[in-house]
């Protein structure tokens, strides 16, 4: 009998240090990733100390101010040379207006590598969007309304212009997914995209720096008149494309630094 | 369930302290969060050092309705906050117990432990509902008393000292055990069923008028009421934020301006919630609309520009969308689909 304990307690004590040897193993080539959101007018630093102040200038000439701008990002998503990929949970809501969120960090960690592309998605893809219910986005009026497919914004960027009669006229750019109400059944377009990073060789924990240059919502390859183009957007097909379009070129990736 | 575990913790560490000593041991008394908070949006603020508690919501009930905390004991909160009328006031300004009148209108309570930021009042001024609750006892247009006065008139009350301790283990009664039983009573006032939460729970149905109205409350190219008031997603119907939603060209009153010292929220306030409207007359931080009617037409063509009038204001320059009578109509019949009768006469908030 005692000879069976005393194995038991070894065998115990064995399988007990080779799981924490497994587990230092695994957890040793995890790193933690942060993604710092920062956003630009071409070459100038925009933050919400900028705001409210008519002092940007679109590609069409009009003269801007911002009073509000948070955006949805979703599904950071590393792709391995092999093809083989890894999701991370979670998405964000950076909101530029309160400068929160500029920062996420997703919780789980990565494993050391090289990946051959690292992406994530502006908005939420359509599994995302409909598929589950998200307090936390229902909780600061994210919501789309069902009469336009329901969902959830993709971006919401509001401010001032100075319309072609000098006037100070208010504009919502609001980004959803594409949907033509005029026709029944509706017709929806995605418009959610991917952004691509490119590859990243993850050796360390990581800071991915990622730039949004606001001034490129109003150009290529849409020359955006905000005097035709300046509110009630959401329910505008068109108008939502030509945000998809031009929303292709606003972002890019300024540094990776352990 | 983590309180839990604190209460008995406590409960033990006190019973095993002094065994000749009286021990209270506060009831936990959770909030009911009804079922379509619950599944659409985040938990209630709840303090981590002023836990929801039978006895506190019980103590906070009996301050909330006892003209003791004003200056001659004339005025109670429930005065200017009156269940029936979804604890706001009828008349545009309140006054104080001197006769002067405030200068906002009394702001309904309900709903408060959503407010995920803690701003109170009109501009925003109050962080936490204890602080709110700090606040008229003092003011000259309100209660017009002093703290110390109050402290020492409860003190010496034959009731309060025994109720104190019961709330909160101690018998010595301060500013902060009495804003902190009056918002523990003040998290109760949940107002959550109203025909249309009944028939987002598919109990009833809505009359085509109702419906309609919903529609053009959510469309963006006429009422689009739901960027500022929430949706059938979002309970509360407001977004706890400050907007300048166009009622003046220039500013008597900068509301969240003259908090922040920043010209850009000049003639910003927080958005009310639209549940109970038809308790809640009148309308705007000022009272100056009588009518739900009246709130519609300034949203369809009485807007008025200014500086800083929120972006979601649209066609300004002619006044705003210009609703149909028809819409017009069909939008108000929606709003009084958010009264909650049940809410205005719960007995648990009146005074009994």
């Amino acid at each position: 009998m005692k000879n069976t304990i005393l194995f038991l307690l070894i065998l115990s004590s064995f399988t007990l240090i080779t799981s924490c040897n497994e587990n230092n193993e695994y957890e040793s080539s995890q790193f933690n990733l942060t993604f710092n959101f920062s956003h630009s007018w071409d070459e100038k630093t925009v933050t919400n100390t900028d705001f409210n102040t008519i002092q940007f200038t679109n590609a069409h000439g009009e003269s801007l101010s911002i009073t509000k701008l948070r955006y949805l990002i979703s599904r950071i998503t590393f792709e391995k040379p092999n093809g083989e990929t890894l999701t991370l949970d979670g998405y964000n809501l950076v909101d530029v207006t309160n400068n929160s969120n500029t920062s996420f960090t997703p919780i789980p960690k990565i494993p050391e590598g090289t990946y051959s592309k690292v992406s994530f998605i502006f908005g939420f893809n359509n599994e995302d969007n409909y598929d589950l219910n998200y307090p936390d986005l229902n909780s600061v009026s994210w919501n789309v309304p069902e009469m336009l497919g329901g969902g959830y914004h993709y971006m919401q960027l509001e401010g001032k212009f100075i319309d072609n009669s000098s006037t100070e006229t208010s504009y919502a750019y609001h980004t959803i997914r594409a949907v033509n109400n005029r026709v029944t059944p509706q017709v929806f377009k995605d418009t959610f995209f991917e952004v691509d990073l490119g590859e990243v060789t993850i050796l360390n924990d990581t800071t991915f720096h990622i730039n949004m240059n606001i001034s490129k919502w109003f150009d290529t390859p849409n020359i955006w008149n905000l005097n035709d183009l300046n509110n009630m957007l959401m329910p505008n097909f068109d108008a939502q494309i030509d945000m998809f379009e031009n929303g292709q070129n606003v972002f890019s990736l300024k540094s990776i630094k352990p | 369930m983590k309180h839990w575990n604190l209460y008995v913790l406590l409960f033990l560490i006190l019973s095993c302290s002094n065994d000749n000593q009286e021990i209270y041991v506060q009831t936990p008394q959770p909030l009911n969060i009804p079922i379509l908070f619950e599944e659409n949006i985040l938990a209630p603020v709840i303090p981590i050092n002023n836990p929801q508690t039978a006895e506190g919501i019980a103590l906070g009930k009996k301050l909330f309705f006892d003209p003791i905390l004003s200056g001659d004991e004339s005025q109670a909160c429930a005065d200017c906050h009156a269940p029936e009328q979804a604890f706001t006031d009828v008349r545009r300004f309140s006054e104080g117990i001197d006769g002067t009148l405030g200068k906002r209108n009394s702001m309904p309570l309900f709903n408060l432990a959503w407010n995920y930021d803690e701003k109170f009042f009109w501009d925003g001024s109050s962080f936490s509902l204890e602080h709110q609750a700090f606040i008229p006892v003092s003011d000259p247009t309100e209660m017009k008393n002093t703290w110390t006065v109050v402290e020492q008139k409860l003190q010496n009350h034959k009731e309060y000292p025994t109720l104190f301790t019961q709330a909160f283990g101690s018998s010595k009664i301060d500013s902060i055990a009495v804003t902190k039983a009056i918002a523990q009573f003040e998290r109760t006032l949940i107002s959550s069923n109203s025909k249309f939460d009944q028939y987002l729970l598919n109990k009833i149905e809505l009359t085509a008028q109702e419906l309609n109205g919903f529609n053009i409350f959510m469309d963006e190219a006429r009422g689009d009421c739901f960027h500022c008031h929430g949706s059938d997603k979002n309970p509360l119907w407001t977004d706890n934020i400050f907007h300048n939603n166009g009622l003046d060209e220039t500013f008597i009153d900068l509301g969240l301006g003259n908090i922040t010292g920043d010209p850009s929220d000049n003639g910003k306030f927080k958005t009310p919630s639209l549940r109970n409207l038809a308790f809640t007359a009148p309308f705007m931080h000022d009272g100056r609309f009588t009518t739900i009617e009246a709130v519609i037409d300034h949203y369809s063509e009485g807007l008025k520009n200014s500086e800083t009038i929120d972006p979601l204001m649209k066609k300004v320059d002619s006044g705003g969308i210009g609703l149909t009578p028809q819409d017009k109509a069909d939008l108000k019949a929606f709003l009084l689909t958010l009264t909650d009768f049940e809410f205005i006469n719960n007995s648990a908030f009146h005074n009994q």
